[in-house]
């Protein structure tokens, strides 16, 4: 065969990155991490969130996140990608999956509520599996991967560390939402039903709240938040697949743990701690052991302290 | 009442399943076990979608031995033992003369030593795992083994691209993507190039930044990335966008690429069993008949289905007879054209085959295109 | 008088029991029953024996555990590598594998039985996990991605294999029938219950609730990994893979569908759906799709599992034939 010539990426020595440091390297992972960790943190929430509510982890939350990547998909191929369509898909994706939360809440799990946990657990394995395989036989959707439209990448570069476009407005949309969420649980009179019904829901019904109401809306926001975390992932990582919220989905449940289920604090640190710690072991430690290492941690914790990072010790009543 | 009514749907389910029997029909039935769903399904519904259209095919033809093909089609949810089961059932129940399958290796391994055991002919199209043939000589393959492909890719980085460092970045649960890194490295190694970097991940992880960070640092020259388009996709895409500028090199896990993958994957290599671009008149006549019926250009997985479905037909009809003992001799003397290539069994029955090296360019429409790179002998 | 018939309706059971097992082993040896069905039995005993030990920790004893795919996984590879490569007979194999994971057990549960709920379910689950990737790393001793392959069968003789493959996991399945229902019985039972009951009250009473769920958990991985060994033979191939989250929720399902802390149910439930499964193969794509809608629709409608579809069909029997009430109800109060 004849001479080849490889003149679009020269591959005798890297452009950027010549000179780059042990410390350079290691704010490089951190930035890695922080940008992973914010999207686990966004998925922790939610989850959270209901558990916070009605005690039930939620298993089909991933799979809540992969419609709202779809939804956004649909919207984003529809129209061009622009800074409007892009707030547009997220709109779109959270209404719709807020109405996917309530229903599902509504057929399959309000039933349960005064079952024994694990039936409720049992059910939302089962929603999560008819969701992903659901999606799969919908032609629309169907099994193949799609390309998510995402904007054009852009660098940045701050003296060899490199933070991407997609990185940032990862960051900063899910901080705003976390800070958004924050200010609706606490400071907003909804949200303080919202409190009341998870301290004790009983007492909750006795002081005059709605009880089925505010756990709609629990999982209204909870399904929205999954919606918003599954178009940032999906721009994060362009592609959307039935299966795309099986992984991300594990990962957040268990930073929710690390941080303390039922806290909405203890979600954000988890979520964070979760990102990080992923990828510093694979970068410096071993990516064939990442997984055990990130689950080896949350042993340690819960074993230290057995409620999570944020979780409030409830003493044993009698 | 409503609990009356749930028991007693219970109970016809469970009836209805007893009921259905099965008839002697003038048939020659084969078995196909493909993963339809599960997290591989976007390979099996399109090489299983080939198999049928082969079998159509031949059947409109008038069958085999005078004989229609009846195609039985088993799911095994990509995991060994529900292959098992399917295995079983396809040999038990519905007395099937052959399988072709199945789609990915630890499914395929699963049931090789039955098939042998059990003296049933099995081809499997896509499973290149090295181990699949050892057990017995019942058991075909029809595509490559991973061994080759890993040699060929560092043979090509080596000779060709005169690359001296490789990063390699695998799937670690993946027992294709982990036969690869590990013959490449044995390759490239002896060869006297160095393995700066061989990072893993598992099936499902979409975040590959960490990894990247880490291969950037020790400075290959080539990353060489041995698994399927989709996830080489989301890695090319975030190798680009670490400002890692360095030639990428792949197998034929890499099929489709051009249509899943954005400018960030152009001037990568990677070496494939067919190329629906090509101008053979054989692979045109396949392409144009899988888009017309299913909508798609098939892939490489597809093409293999179809080329293993008429690599057994054609043994059966030469066999002339449905025994095992006679097609297994006739498989041995396939010696044709296929859409794949020209295809004959060696002593392990794997297919002598070279492979074909693809270069991703831009197209003159402006989408995403391959041409020919080079051929690589075993 | 009461535990006399209790004793007589165990033993009829028992003998009936025993002349199923016969006659069946008898059928798959004629090919009356064809392998593919024998395959079906088998490995739905395999899942029974496995959700057996999951219902001991999760049912009996109140402690949720999402890990057992893990417990399977070990023992499978101890069993496998005992028997290849040490050449180990099948029955030794089989127990030390048990041994080896009831030791992983003790160690899992030593630090982590002090969590409680969600935080112990987790936790296993994060331990079945690490279980998964160390032995995707240790390519050594289990072939890593590539799966372990070849593991010798119950036999060597092709023909035989169906049958003599029945009756060795169908003899487990009984031996852990008979051993979890006598442990439930005795007044270790007693405290195994008395903790998912009241682990408060349990505690007063002067039970050593660590002790006794230690106990439980390190029994359960044994069973598990017991029938990890089995299956580890009678499949001939193991891959990490197959050891994941998800199959841990299939013992989980089981378990939960035959009603909580019920050995009929767990029994039940195994075969129906391990069957309803392969009965599925009819509809295809869409399989995946009608097996969970009816895990909801069952959780939904019989929220105590299979045991809860039985009473309900022994009031209505009651309702129906008045005149066998007093007879029921005498054998029912106790």
């Amino acid at each position: 065969m004849g001479e080849l010539r490889f003149s679009h990426y020269s591959f005798s020595a890297m452009q950027r990155g010549e000179t780059m440091g042990a410390l350079q390297e290691f704010l490089q992972q951190m930035v890695n991490g922080v940008a992973l960790g914010s999207i686990y943190a966004l998925i922790a929430l939610g989850y959270t969130m209901i558990y916070g509510i009605i005690k039930l982890i939620n298993f089909a939350h991933g799979d809540i996140l992969m419609l709202g990547a779809f939804a956004g998909f649909f919207v984003l191929v529809a129209a061009t990608v622009t800074p409007l369509t892009f707030i547009a898909s997220f709109l779109v994706a959270m209404l719709i999956c807020a109405l996917i939360g309530i229903i599902i809440e509504r057929t399959c799990y309000k039933p349960l509520r005064n079952a024994p946990r694990i039936n409720a657990l049992i059910t939302a394995i089962g929603v999560s599996m008819f969701l992903e395989n659901g999606a799969r036989v919908i032609p629309q959707i169907g099994p193949n991967p799609r390309q998510f439209p995402t904007f054009l990448n852009v660098n940045y570069d701050f003296a060899g560390v490199g933070i991407s476009r997609i990185q940032a407005i990862v960051f900063l949309v899910s901080i705003a939402l976390m800070i958004v969420l924050n200010i609706t649980v606490n400071y907003t009179k909804i949200g303080k039903a919202m409190r009341a019904v998870s301290y004790d829901r009983g007492a909750a019904l006795l002081m005059g709240i709605n009880v089925n109401k505010i756990i709609s809306f629990t999982f209204a926001i909870g399904s929205a938040l999954a919606a918003a975390a599954g178009i940032l992932f999906a721009s994060a990582y362009p592609q959307v697949e039935p299966y795309m919220g099986i992984m991300p989905g594990l990962k957040a449940f268990v930073a929710a743990v690390l941080g303390g289920i039922g806290s909405i604090p203890g979600a954000m640190i988890g979520g964070f701690i979760m990102g990080i710690a992923e990828t510093l072991t694979k970068g410096f430690i071993s990516s064939q052991l990442a997984d055990a290492i990130a689950f080896g941690i949350l042993i340690i914790i819960l074993v230290v302290k057995p409620s999570g990072i944020m979780g409030r010790n409830v003493s044993e009543k009698v | 009442m409503k609990n009356r009514g749930f028991s007693l749907l219970l109970a016809l389910v469970l009836i209805g399943s007893l009921v259905v029997g099965c008839g002697e029909s003038n048939t020659i039935k084969i078995g196909t076990i493909q993963s339809i769903s599960g997290s591989v399904s976007t390979y099996g519904i399109q090489t299983r979608d080939a198999i049928k259209m082969a079998v159509e095919e031949i059947n409109a033809q008038g069958g085999v031995l005078g004989k229609q093909i009846e195609l039985i089609v088993e799911d095994d949810e990509a995991s060994p033992d529900k292959t098992t089961n399917a295995f079983k059932k396809l040999v038990a129940k519905d007395k099937v003369v052959a399988v072709i399958g199945a789609l990915i290796s630890k499914c395929t391994l699963a049931i090789t030593q039955e098939a042998q055991a059990k003296k049933v002919v099995l081809i499997t199209p896509t499973s290149t795992n090295d181990t699949v043939t050892d057990a017995g000589d019942y058991i075909f393959m029809s595509c490559y083994n991973d061994s080759f492909q890993g040699q060929v890719g560092a043979k090509f980085a080596w000779e060709t691209m005169k690359a001296k460092n490789a990063a390699i970045l695998y799937d670690i649960t993946n027992d294709y993507s982990k036969g690869l890194t590990e013959n490449f490295k044995a390759k490239f190694e002896a060869l006297g190039g160095t393995v700066v970097a061989a990072e893993s991940y598992s099936a499902g992880e979409k975040d590959f930044n960490a990894q990247l960070t880490k291969i950037k640092a020790t400075r290959p020259d080539i990353l060489f990335i041995p698994d399927y388009y989709n996830t080489v996709s989301l890695i090319a895409k975030q190798v680009r966008n670490q400002g890692i500028n360095i030639t990428m090199l792949g197998a034929d896990g890499w099929d489709e690429i051009t249509n899943n993958a954005g400018d960030e994957v152009l001037g990568s290599f990677y070496c494939n069993h067919y190329s629906p671009f090509s101008d053979d008149q054989d692979v045109q006549t396949f392409v144009q008949k899988y888009t017309q019926k299913y909508n798609m250009t098939p892939n490489a997985l597809a093409a293999l289905g179809y080329d293993s479905t008429y690599i057994l037909l054609k043994a059966i009809e030469r066999a002339g007879s449905t025994d095992p003992e006679m097609i297994k001799a006739a498989l041995m003397e396939t010696d044709d054209k296929f859409v794949t290539g020209n295809i004959r069994f060696n002593e392990q029955r794997r297919p002598i085959k070279s492979a074909v090296m693809l270069k991703i360019v831009k197209g003159a429409d402006g989408n995403l295109d391959t041409v020919y790179a080079g051929t690589v002998n075993p | 008088m009461i535990s006399m018939t209790d004793n007589e309706k165990f033993f009829l059971q028992a003998v009936l029991a025993i002349l199923g097992f016969i006659i069946i082993a008898f059928l798959i040896y004629l090919g009356i029953i064809d392998e593919y069905t024998a395959q079906i039995l088998t490995s739905a005993a395999i899942n029974v024996i496995i959700a057996l030990s999951l219902n001991l920790i999760s049912g009996f004893t109140g402690q949720l555990a999402l890990g057992h795919a893990g417990f399977m996984a070990i023992g499978a590879y101890s069993t496998a590598v005992l028997v290849m490569q040490l050449q180990v007979p099948i029955i030794v194999a089989i127990l030390v594998g048990g041994i080896i994971t009831a030791i992983f057990g003790f160690i899992i549960g030593f630090p982590t039985l002090r969590l409680k709920g969600d935080y112990l379910a987790i936790v296993t689950l994060g331990f079945g996990e690490i279980i998964r990737v160390l032995m995707i790393n240790a390519d050594k001793i289990t072939g890593g991605a590539a799966g372990l392959k070849g593991i010798p069968s119950f036999t060597k003789n092709y023909a035989l294999n169906p049958t003599l493959s029945f009756i060795w996991v169908f003899l487990f399945l009984i031996g852990t029938i008979i051993m979890v229902n006598n442990l439930i019985k005795s007044s270790h039972g007693r405290g195994i219950i008395s903790i998912r009951e009241d682990e408060i009250a349990a505690n007063t009473m002067g039970i050593n609730v660590f002790y006794v769920k230690m106990f439980s958990f390190t029994l359960s991985a044994f069973i598990a990994g017991i029938g990890g060994g089995l299956y580890a033979l009678f499949f001939g191939y193991l891959n990490p893979t197959m050891f994941n989250f998800i199959k841990s929720c299939d013992f989980l399902v089981i378990v939960v569908l035959g009603g909580m802390g019920s050995i009929t149910g767990t029994v039940l439930t195994g075969f129906i759906l391990t069957y309803l499964q392969e009965f599925l193969r009819f509809f295809q794509d869409y399989r995946l799709v009608i097996y969970p809608l009816f895990l909801i629709i069952i959780m939904l409608y019989k929220p105590n599992g299979l045991i809860g579809l039985i009473e309900d069909f022994q009031k209505w029997r009651r309702k129906r034939f008045p005149h066998q009430k007093r007879v029921l109800k005498a054998g029912e109060q106790r």
